[in-house]
């Protein structure tokens, strides 16, 4: 390891038994248990304390993360603590308003549904969708942006075909075209799998272009030739040493393309191309409920909550930007 | 500019193709749109076949795709194969109507939008600029079809308990016709008009406060007001002017995008536009008239995303393209 080695945390485990910690920082080194001689305890602050600490300061993040983990729990937990089943039927009871009374908080719909169990249901629905097109698209766009920004050639061709095509037609246009042909009905238990299916195969290509960005910038590092000249293989350059260096930009989107998949699935549920009604969404609800307008609380009340998960999740972006990614600051959200 | 020009267009061909290609197989794949035809007991299956052949549907996708090309140059778009009504008279009623709400709506959104990015740009941080960065956070957040269906409701409540008619809550006209500019078109688009101004309303305000904020920062800035020039002068001359440069960009695009029809604010307000067009073609499967409508989006995107680079590079001189 000589001197080309060293760029400020690409590569703690080589580097690390050399640095020196400077006032107490360990330059770059990823470990947090760099310890110093001669008796001194010195707390290492690695680039990832910071990065915690900026986002636990961040007010609105906070305020973001703890709205989510109610909402989302509650929705995760549904099946432990709702009043009612989402199908449970009561004739005598229908287009009830909202009231205290028989815990229908929300109000019943025209088969007397309990209107508050059907949306803690649908957020169920909604919060599962969006978590796994987040898991899978981010998944699959940083193994094809990988390759692609690493080895170029025709993978990365394809890449960027397949993102010219998408730019030329409204998504959700494309969407509906894709649903129209496979349809979206498909289900394991309550978990919608084709319209999640559908909506992770659309959205992997941003973050697959974020980071073959990444990846076409840092393959032409020093510290990628140095090592090269040490012997590192293709997989281990590519997934140890430029890897890390996507993960701000790439769990920021993801929390993002969370936001987003909601957001798609309950617009395509509206328009009877996602979720099928047994199954409650957040889309389903809204637009079911939207069957009598007078009947008011069948579209606010599940439009709400599903505002209320957007900005939630947007809050949590933000913060998640400013701590990990300094330098794509926005002006101050 | 000019080679520039040209190899984008030549460039966009094909992906003009491999896009429609593409969307033609989906949609072919998706299923046979005359099979409702044979439920109809007087329909005989010869005359089904008959069909099938006339039409080409025997034929392999990629055959049909072409003589659906052919369509496309000689016969307008051609015919529906569900109505045998040719498509093209259609997609230039919607396209107008269209046209009338999006414009709208943008010039709305635009003029609103820079205005607010502006004040909240020189005002940083006062209640003005938390206000509305408020706003836009929530426009943001704000599923579309919510928005709609929120107006729609408060309208047709209003209505049917108070018997007020302020604005409508669908289609386009009361009567069988009226015109482009009537009150009472006017009265129809309101809300669809509303609805898509709001959301772009959020996203140009940002944009604006952002850009703004960009300039100010700059160092000619601080130059011009060293010299003395005064604060009104250094905003309206100097800032301002260097921040619209992004907004026509994204505004530019975004227009393009809208041109396809907001295809859900349509449908809510069951607004005979473009995008309420496709959605019922796409629901019948009627394959050629929902190619049309793609066709002539995806242009429209093409043509407005080299527009906005065009504009962008008239506006910015330090930008050259090559």
């Amino acid at each position: 390891m000589t001197e080309i080695g060293e760029p400020a945390g690409h590569e703690p485990e080589k580097v690390a038994p050399q640095a020196q910690p400077v006032d107490g920082i360990a330059v770059g080194a990823d470990t947090t248990d760099v310890t110093v001689a001669a008796g001194l305890e010195l707390k290492a602050r690695s680039q990832w304390w910071y990065a915690r600490n900026r986002f636990l300061r961040h007010r609105l993040a906070m305020i973001g993360l703890v709205g989510l983990v109610i909402i989302f729990g509650s929705g995760a937990l549904a099946s432990f603590w709702v009043p009612y089943h989402y199908d449970t039927i009561d004739l005598t009871h229908t287009y009830v308003p909202p009231t205290f009374t028989a815990h229908h908080f929300f109000g019943t719909d025209v088969l007397g549904r309990d209107f508050f169990s059907r949306t803690i249901y649908g957020v169920r629905t909604s919060e599962m969708v969006g978590l796994v097109v987040a898991a899978a698209s981010s998944t699959l766009g940083v193994i094809v942006g990988a390759i692609a920004g690493y080895y170029r050639g025709w993978v990365d061709n394809i890449l960027m075909r397949i993102t010219d095509l998408v730019l030329t037609l409204p998504a959700i246009a494309i969407l509906l075209t894709v649903a129209a042909l496979f349809g979206t009905g498909g289900q394991w238990g309550p978990f919608p799998w084709r319209i999640t299916a559908i909506l992770a195969a659309f959205f992997w290509t941003g973050i697959a272009r974020i980071v073959r960005g990444v990846f076409l910038s840092y393959r032409e590092k020093e510290y990628v030739e140095a090592a090269k000249a040490s012997g590192a293989g293709d997989l281990r350059i590519m997934f140890r040493h430029i890897l890390p260096n996507t993960l701000g930009p790439v769990v920021v989107n993801a929390t993002l393309a969370v936001a987003a998949a909601i957001l798609t699935e309950a617009a395509l549920s509206f328009l009877g191309f996602g979720i099928k009604p047994p199954l409650p969404s957040l889309g389903v609800l809204i637009a079911e409920g939207n069957q009598d307008p007078t009947k008011w609380w069948l579209t606010v009340l599940p439009g709400l909550v599903l505002v209320a998960i957007i900005i939630c999740i947007n809050f949590v972006g933000d913060g998640l930007r400013d701590a990990l990614d300094p330098t794509q600051r926005r002006v101050r959200a | 500019m000019l080679t520039y020009i040209t190899r984008r267009i030549l460039y966009s061909v094909p992906v003009l193709i491999l896009s429609t290609f593409l969307s033609f197989t989906f949609l072919s794949l998706a299923g046979d749109p005359r099979q409702n035809l044979l439920s109809n007991p007087k329909f005989s299956r010869e005359h089904y076949h008959m069909l099938f052949h006339q039409y080409h549907l025997d034929a392999s996708i990629p055959v049909r795709y072409w003589y659906w090309v052919q369509s496309v140059f000689t016969h307008k778009m051609g015919i529906s194969l569900l109505t045998s009504q040719p498509i093209w008279p259609d997609l230039q009623r919607v396209m107008g109507h269209t046209l009338q709400v999006v414009a709208l709506a943008e010039i709305i959104a635009l003029t609103l939008g820079v205005a607010v990015g502006i004040f909240s740009a020189v005002k940083q941080y006062s209640p003005f600029d938390y206000m509305f960065t408020s706003v836009s956070f929530l426009g943001y957040a704000m599923p579309t079809f919510w928005l709609a269906l929120l107006l729609q409701i408060l309208f047709t409540n209003m209505y049917l308990k108070w018997h007020v008619r302020i604005f409508y809550t669908s289609g386009l006209n009361s009567g069988v016709t009226s015109n482009t500019w009537s009150l009472d078109r006017l009265q129809h688009i309101a809300l669809p008009v509303a609805t898509l101004s709001i959301i772009s309303f959020a996203v140009y305000s940002r944009y604006m406060r952002a850009s703004m904020l960009d300039v100010i920062s700059t160092d000619y800035i601080r130059t011009a007001r060293a010299k003395g020039v005064p604060e009104r002068l250094v905003i309206m001359r100097h800032v301002f002017r260097n921040a619209l440069i992004p907004i026509a960009t994204v505004a530019a695009l975004n227009f393009g995008g809208l041109l396809g029809g907001a295809i859900i604010t349509e449908t809510v307000f069951s607004l005979d536009g473009m995008g309420f067009y496709f959605f019922n073609k796409l629901g019948q499967l009627d394959v050629y008239a929902v190619m049309g409508y793609l066709a002539i989006t995806s242009t429209a995107i093409i043509v407005f995303n080299l527009f906005a680079d065009i504009v962008y590079g008239y506006l910015d001189p330090r930008i050259r393209y090559d």
